[in-house]
């Protein structure tokens, strides 16, 4: 289980989130830039993301989607505003329309990644700035499966037993 | 919290200014005139501001003597930082599934 320690800062909006994994740097940084590894991981298990466009270099967009168990899909997108491999990016994330185009009511949140070497693994530090209260509710709606998704992975597990 | 005080919350919480006179009337009650004259703008403007506050129930204002004083509503506030709290669980999740990539891989190289 990854360490994981997380700051928030109520007034301005912000969550810092540090886990620890025991692997590589770069290999820590694929499941970032690979997106067929990507997609295993951004969305919950019940609404998986797909990535249909990964455009991993600075200034490069991303389109995704997330479809749920009745077959209903959420659209996001991101634009990758810095990339130091593999160390550091930085990311725009937004909601997107049906066609991908991107949903201008709802600002994006800026998130800053960085990762670290340590002794026998790395450090991932990611900082997401949200610009109102609305936007965080939007995030957390489109997340809001994962506490679901957590109750059937432990179903899962005991009936893997 | 209705849809409708939601809605008041998100409204008042979208402006710069109104998040930064939260943030000063969290810390001590402040009256409205000495809010205004903190910030670049008239007073009657001020005064605009705290209403929506007030209407959002993020403050609450009171009058003394000829003084409005406005204190910030923590109850509210808690209402923001459980927000920060499921976003918190967003990304506690993706780690556990960043990890299990990471831990498979490694099986496959034992294997």
């Amino acid at each position: 289980m990854p360490t994981i320690t997380s700051e928030k800062n109520v007034d301005e909006l912000t969550l810092t989130f540090t886990s620890h994994f025991d692997a590589p740097v770069d290999r820590v940084w694929q499941v970032w830039e690979d997106p067929r590894q990507l997609e295993r991981w951004w969305g919950p298990p019940t609404y998986p993301a797909t990535f249909e466009r990964h455009d991993f270099v600075e200034g490069g967009k991303s389109l995704y989607y997330m479809t749920g168990p009745e077959g209903d899909k959420m659209w996001g997108w991101w634009m990758v505003t810095l990339v130091d491999a593999p160390h550091r990016l930085e990311l725009d994330d937004g909601f997107a329309n049906a066609d991908g185009t991107p949903d201008n009511a709802i600002a994006p949140t800026h998130t800053t990644v960085t990762l670290e070497a340590t002794e026998g693994g790395t450090r991932m530090t990611s900082h997401t700035q949200f610009e109102t209260t609305e936007q965080l509710q939007q995030m957390i709606e489109m997340g809001m499966e994962e506490g679901m998704t957590l109750a059937i992975g432990q179903i899962d597990a005991i009936l893997a037993e | 919290m209705t849809d409708a005080e939601i809605d008041l919350v998100f409204g008042a919480l979208a402006d710069s200014t109104r998040r930064s006179i939260i943030a000063r009337v969290i810390v001590a009650e402040q009256s409205v005139s000495t809010l205004a004259s903190q910030y670049l703008v008239s007073f009657a403007a001020i005064q605009k501001h705290v209403a929506v506050l007030e209407r959002a129930s993020l403050v609450r204002k009171q009058r003394r003597g000829r003084e409005q004083i406005v204190h910030g509503n923590p109850e509210t506030l808690a209402r923001a930082a459980r927000l920060l709290d499921s976003y918190e669980e967003i990304w506690r999740q993706r780690t556990q599934r960043i990890d299990a990539i990471l831990a498979e891989e490694e099986t496959h190289e034992r294997n």
